[in-house]
């Protein structure tokens, strides 16, 4: 294996865990705040779908990831107001949401385009395409940097600087931020909070917004990035793959880093050695394929230590002396 | 009564004065016409039964209710309260029941949330911590800023719910129930730190069901039952006797009257008990005891100390090691035969800590619930159907024999007050007839009637022959009511007096785990 091929899968990984990490900061925000959230997956796929769409009628990337966010907040409003305000059963909220979005998304697919649920492919300037970082054109023949700088760090799309940006942030936000104390407290004992003379209602709603803006990007560079148009069920599991990757990290965003990265890593493997021999062994495309959904059970299973959730997590608020 | 006009008495407006604070919930009148009037730099209490309305008076207060008439003046301003800020900003401190705090976070996070300086939390924290250590020197109130509150004693932990008030500059600070969690040792700290903050010129209001607090601390004393304010009266000039008749509406008996313990042959059995809980944590570490027949044995202890789980492994329905025999027989400690059905059969009878999941079934009526745990007995069966008439028929006479009220048989357990659900429990457990009866928390959430009554029946029990072993954090309820009584402390025995022979301050101190002569 060569360096190039290294790089080749190092890329793709990043760019395969880029919704993952979106989508799992997105849960993390809202889980911290006492909100659990299965529905990651109908936003991603509703955002997936409202921004090809967009970006196919206006020719424009930016105006689908606009359509993207502003769809996925919509989804989240609708589980705020189930789950926050009604005080609704949270996990049956999410449920819901991942039903209308599988039908919803089809349905309208069908009736704007006609193409049996999908959206036309998008051409060039209704995707978002690589950029390069400054000198990556002129470092790229140096050794060592140049495959590391020019070849890895330089030339991914903007989405996937943000998502990574992302991490950094949210920690900071979260440990350094009187808003982050109140959302990490919201989620533990959101009593603490109401008596402190926050509203722990305002709390929640906020930390389902950004949850929301987060799927919107992850479901937007989807399918105006990573792929050129929004096919049935594209996000494939995702949202769920995302919510083992936040219960591995603890619902810590470094930590989220790291296993988004690890399910991207064998996701780029399963794409690139569709037929893996190993010593006269062939193993199996499918077997390949499965193993993030295999890690996956693993993690849920809890083989990797014991994951305490947010000690308010999924129970609506309350007042009570 | 209230005495709304010594407002305009004094130079000094009051603290807090209330006026015809009315609140009901649907059909259920919480408050009725409530006025009060606390001076400025005394200790107010206020005591009344579960259910007489003191918690929603409070709430109130601190803006979670809105009263539905009436009005609060703080400081002689009229003030309202429509929220939690509202009432931080007047001036007032809360100290829940059950703490209001986050576990995984500092203390110094816990007090700067939701009062933080600006957007990002350095500064904050920085001047939160200068004006912590003033605090703790000023009302000597110790705690490490540093220290994460989930791994804090109970004691420790309500400490920094005084200085989360304090550092929101509350001048006028509401416990309720504030010793429920507590040893006495922390009881008695607590209530010096009371004390200097009355020095200090704050006013403080105790909210209680415990007569002794009030006659304890207080200057002042209102008493309220059924959503009423009954009486307020200075704390020197009145006694618990009186205190007992404004909360209960009648004379209550406050001295148990027992005749001495004829202890008679060792019904219960326990040698080097061991239990081990879920999470892996072993909670009973090698108990041995004895009960006989015609005496109760009381076990003292903080909360948490291992008692549940003694009590569970005696019941059946946790796996212990070690050897337990009743009426001299071994009985298996784990495995089949280990259940609650086994001991109920082998003559143990079981009135759980916690009625609500362990006692009683809130959905079901009461004459079902008469028959959980004994409903394979033959007086209950016919075939192999469940004789419901029979249970009803015998519902109807407990009820009637242990005075429950309303005295329905088919109303639902949930509708019952807590009083009249433990009375129901006691029924069922002490008429099937046992040997050895095993309490715990006879009285939690039961009111003071209701007190009364449940503590004659188990007196009864014992003159009649039987072993009961009585678990109860209450220690009062324990001294009067044991003959002899164990003091549990992480696990193992601390020691064994006779009640007759030994105080509280000699338990206080077994149950804070200070071993006998060690300097306290």
């Amino acid at each position: 294996m060569d360096a190039s091929t290294i790089i080749e899968i190092l890329n793709s990984s990043v760019r395969l865990a880029t919704p993952l990490l979106l989508a799992c900061l997105a849960g993390l925000y809202s889980e911290r705040a006492g909100i659990f959230d299965i529905g990651l997956e109908g936003k991603m796929l509703t955002a997936a779908f409202f921004s090809a769409a967009v970006a196919v009628a206006s020719g424009s990337a930016w105006l689908g990831l606009l359509a993207g966010v502003v769809s996925a907040l919509a989804l989240s409003g609708l589980h705020g107001v189930a789950s926050i305000t009604f005080r609704g059963n949270q996990l049956i909220s999410g449920v819901a949401l991942n039903f209308l979005a599988a039908g919803m998304t089809v349905l309208v697919a069908q009736s704007w385009f006609g193409q049996g649920g999908r959206t036309p492919s998008l051409q060039a300037g209704a995707r978002f395409t690589p950029v390069d970082l400054p000198f990556a054109r002129a470092l790229a023949d140096t050794p060592v940097v140049g495959p590391v700088y020019s070849g890895f760090v330089s030339g991914h799309t903007l989405l996937v600087y943000i998502a990574v940006l992302a991490v950094p942030l949210t920690w900071w936000v979260l440990y350094r931020t009187r808003l982050g104390l109140r959302l990490r407290a919201v989620g533990e004992n959101p009593g603490a909070v109401d008596t402190a003379g926050v509203s722990v209602i305002r709390l929640r709603y906020m930390a389902v917004a950004i949850c929301g803006v987060l799927c919107g990007i992850a479901g937007s560079h989807m399918a105006t990035a990573l792929q050129a148009g929004f096919v049935k069920d594209m996000t494939a599991g995702r949202g769920f793959i995302a919510l083992a990757a936040l219960i591995f990290a603890k619902w810590r965003p470094w930590q989220a880093l790291g296993a988004c990265l690890l399910f991207g890593f064998l996701e780029a493997v399963a794409v690139r050695y569709q037929n893996l021999s190993l010593g006269g062994i062939t193993i199996p495309v499918q077997l390949m394929d499965a193993l993030p959904y295999i890690l996956t059970v693993i993690i849920l299973a809890g083989f990797v230590g014991k994951a305490i959730p947010p000690a308010a997590g999924g129970i609506p608020y309350s007042k009570e002396a | 009564m209230g005495a709304p006009g010594a407002a305009t008495r004094g130079q000094t407006a009051p603290a807090i004065e209330l006026r015809g604070i009315s609140k009901s919930f649907g059909p259920v009148q919480a408050n009725r016409d409530i006025s009060i009037s606390v001076r400025p730099g005394t200790i107010h209490g206020i005591i009344g039964e579960n259910g007489a309305g003191k918690s929603t008076l409070m709430s109130i207060l601190f803006g979670f209710y809105r009263a539905d008439a009436g009005e609060i003046l703080i400081h002689g301003r009229r003030t309202a309260i429509p929220d939690s800020q509202a009432a931080i900003t007047a001036g007032i401190g809360m100290v829940f029941q059950h703490f209001k705090l986050v576990e995984p976070f500092t203390v110094l996070e816990n007090v700067i949330l939701g009062a933080e300086e600006g957007a990002l939390l350095r500064p904050s924290l920085r001047r939160a911590r200068r004006e912590l250590l003033r605090l703790e020197e000023e009302y000597e109130l110790q705690v490490d800023p540093d220290a994460v509150v989930g791994d804090l004693s109970v004691g420790h932990q309500q400490r920094v719910e005084i200085l989360k008030a304090l550092y929101r500059n509350a001048d006028i600070l509401i416990l309720d129930e504030p010793t429920g969690v507590l040893t006495p040792g922390e009881a008695d700290q607590l209530f010096r730190i009371l004390a200097r903050l009355r020095e200090e010129g704050k006013t403080v209001i105790l909210i209680t069901h415990k007569l002794r607090e009030i006659m304890d601390i207080t200057d002042t004393v209102s008493v309220m039952r059924r959503g009423e304010m009954t009486a307020t009266l200075k704390t020197a000039e009145t006694g618990p006797e009186e205190l007992a008749e404004y909360m209960v509406g009648r004379k209550v008996l406050m001295r148990l009257e027992k005749n001495p313990a004829r202890p008679g042959k060792p019904l219960l059995e326990i040698e080097n008990l061991r239990v081990t809980d879920d999470s892996g944590v072993e909670r009973v570490k090698g108990i041995s005891l004895n009960v006989r027949a015609g005496e109760i044995v009381g076990i003292a202890g903080v909360a948490g100390n291992g008692q549940t789980e003694l009590l569970r492994a005696l019941g059946g329905y946790a796996e212990a090691t070690g050897t337990i025999c009743i009426g001299g027989k071994r009985v298996p400690l784990s495995g089949p035969g280990a259940d609650g059905g086994a001991r109920r059969r082998a003559g143990i009878a079981h009135v759980p800590e916690d009625r609500h999941r362990e006692g009683l079934i809130m959905a079901f009526h009461a004459w079902e619930n008469m028959g959980l745990g004994y409903h394979d007995r033959p007086e209950y069966r016919r075939g192999i159907f469940i004789d419901n008439a029979a249970l009803r028929q015998k519902t109807e006479g407990r009820i009637r024999r242990f005075d429950v009220r309303p005295a329905d048989p088919w109303l639902p357990a949930g509708s019952f007050s807590g009083g009249n659900q433990q009375k129901l429990v006691i029924a069922r457990e002490i008429e099937s007839d046992p040997d050895i009866l095993l309490v715990g928390q006879p009285t939690r959430g039961v009111d003071i009637g209701a007190i009364e009554f449940i503590h004659r029946r188990i007196i009864a029990l014992r003159d009649a022959g039987k072993a009961i072993l009585l678990v109860s954090v209450e220690l009062e309820e324990v001294l009067s009511l044991s003959d002899r009584v164990v003091v549990m402390f992480d696990g193992r025995i601390m020691g064994e007096r006779q009640a007759a022979a030994t105080d509280e301050k000699e338990l206080g101190l077994l149950m804070a785990g200070v071993a006998q002569g060690d300097p306290a």
